[in-house]
């Protein structure tokens, strides 16, 4: 009877292997698998196309909520919009977000500078021709000192909104000190209902390319917010794996969207300061803690513990387990 | 010119000893990667399970991609919104963006499993690691340039996730010039090259011995005599 003795291994892992071989053949494997890649590829994409819900313009925001634009307006005119409110990189109106004492959105400062009020409300106002009860609205404006505006516009704002009044309805909304803040957000409503506002918010760019400005004021109202809400997009349902109608997403986020769905980063208690830091700062927190798993992920070889898992763990067994049978395990 | 200005005969080098830098890159890649290690035709009899596949179809999945990326642009951003055939191209594209993150995830939990930095293969494992997050990267900037709701909505959220941490004052993900720009040039050329280097150091250092292969150069056949 014959058998096979095992002298002590040395480096088997790193020299060179003089063990029994088999045949291969890169460019035959890799010229299948590019077959079986194609064919299996165009019949997915024939079968389930891919998704292309069309894109917002303001135009189609005036005419399905014109409602949420106007309230979104008189919200830049009296700095409540989230734009006016976010800070860097747009403004100096907040800090922003950090992780304990780093605060990298404050530090990076303002690169893309936005001013609510007149980039949203004023200036593309003034770059059509204007009726003549608009004109004299954006004059009165523009000649008033920022705390009347202010005034304005935050007076017309809270009465705008309050739940117990107009709730919302300028129809509802009492006589009061507003100065012209109705009807520059009516102009703004108006103008984009025509599609003029499209490129109007442009300012007057032939080569634009940036939609900062675009973005930041589609996403200060509801109406942008609603549709991604009905299609699970948000954050707190695993909206950034999501797609939207059935199609798959961005799988391969999923571990960095699954710290949005902790109850730390969802705080609804205000008691709770802790957890309300949690969450105010979660992007920022989340953005840090990814980047520590990214180095873990990065460096597995030399993490001891994590490293030595698969040695623990022999799944690998059925990887080798036809080498195993035929000349056994050492 | 004196005769001490005439190079000597007998200093010359021998033909074997290359004097120029692109004669000693040449000969340094034939020492450590010659033609016989980049494309042998043999593999250790243990490369012989279906997981040593899925390296192959992750790298024709990107081939496809690059092939149904590079038709969407010359077609131009908003082509596919406008053409049956365009948008069967931005079909493709997407399919094989998602088969490529599935083949690549099963290649990589295969090569967790099989502790596949054994033997100095450290970098082989961090190269690969850095190609799926650079492709990560490349796949989310290609959502932000579809032109459409989704990508209008992918950029106002993650916005706040670059600008939380002060990146959004370089990277900023509702620029769309800058964020066409990185995904079909700088991105895929970043990808391009990590990959390139993970497969040139699969070549060099081989694919990792089984756990427990036993040392067939240190094994002998011994008969055992029944008493």
């Amino acid at each position: 009877m014959m058998s096979l003795r095992h002298a002590p291994t040395q480096d088997l892992d790193s020299r060179p292997w003089d063990g029994p071989t088999r045949h291969y053949d890169i460019f035959k494997e890799g010229a299948i698998a590019l077959v079986i890649v194609t064919v299996l590829v165009a019949a997915l994409a024939a079968i389930f196309s891919s998704p292309d819900d069309k894109q917002l313009t303001f135009k189609s925001w005036a005419q399905s909520s014109p409602d949420s634009m106007y309230t979104t307006m008189v919200a830049e005119l009296a700095g409540t919009s989230d734009t006016y409110n976010y800070g860097p990189p747009y403004n100096n109106n907040s800090e922003g977000l950090s992780v304990g004492p780093i605060a990298m959105q404050k530090w990076m400062g303002v690169t893309h500078p936005i001013n609510a009020s007149q980039d949203f409300v004023i200036k593309p106002l003034e770059s059509q021709t204007m009726s003549a009860d608009v004109k004299a609205a954006v004059d009165q404006w523009n000649a008033a000192t920022p705390e009347q505006q202010t005034q304005w516009a935050s007076n017309y704002d809270t009465a705008l909104n309050d739940a117990a009044g107009a709730n919302g309805d300028p129809a509802k909304v009492p006589t009061g000190d507003y100065g012209p803040t109705s009807v520059l957000a009516q102009a703004v409503v108006d103008m984009a209902k025509t599609g003029a506002y499209d490129g109007a918010i442009m300012q007057g760019q032939f080569f634009s390319t940036d939609q900062t400005k675009q973005m930041l004021l589609m996403g200060d109202g509801s109406y942008m917010d609603d549709i991604a809400t009905t299609d699970n997009l948000q954050g707190n349902t695993w909206g950034m794996v999501n797609e939207a109608g059935s199609w798959p997403g961005q799988m391969w986020l999923a571990p960095f969207s699954f710290w949005y769905q902790l109850p730390a980063f969802n705080n609804t208690d205000p008691n709770n300061t802790f957890a309300q830091t949690l969450t105010d700062n979660a992007d920022a927190i989340i953005f840090a803690i990814m980047m520590v798993v990214v180095l873990i992920f990065v460096f597995v070889p030399f993490i001891p513990g994590l490293r030595s898992v698969p040695k623990w763990i022999p799944v690998s067994r059925l990887v080798w387990k036809d080498y195993y049978r035929e000349y056994g395990r050492r | 010119m004196t005769t001490t200005d005439l190079p000597r005969v007998d200093a010359a080098p021998s033909p074997e000893e290359p004097t120029t830098w692109t004669g000693k890159i040449r000969a340094l890649w034939m020492r450590e990667l010659p033609p016989e290690k980049m494309l042998p035709e043999t593999q250790p009899k243990y490369v012989s399970s279906w997981i040593y596949v899925f390296g192959m179809l992750t790298i024709v999945s990107l081939i496809v991609i690059i092939v149904t990326g590079i038709v969407l642009t010359i077609g131009g951003v908003q082509w596919w919104h406008t053409s049956s055939f365009g948008h069967y191209m931005n079909s493709l594209h997407f399919w094989s963006v998602q088969m490529f993150f599935l083949f690549m995830t099963v290649h990589l939990w295969g090569k967790f499993w099989m502790s596949a930095w054994r033997g100095r293969r450290a970098m082989t494992w961090i190269t690969g690691a850095i190609a799926m997050i650079m492709s990560i990267a490349t796949a989310f900037t290609g959502y932000l340039i579809q032109t459409n709701f989704n990508s209008q909505w992918i950029a106002f959220e993650s916005k706040d996730v670059l600008n939380s941490v002060g990146m959004g004052a370089l990277i900023n993900v509702t620029d769309f010039g800058q964020m066409v720009l990185m995904h079909v040039a700088l991105l895929p050329l970043c990808v391009g090259v990590i990959v390139v280097m993970h497969v040139l150091l699969v070549r060099y250092r081989g694919v990792v011995p089984p756990a427990e292969a036993i040392d067939h150069a240190h094994t002998v056949a011994i008969t055992e005599v029944a008493s």
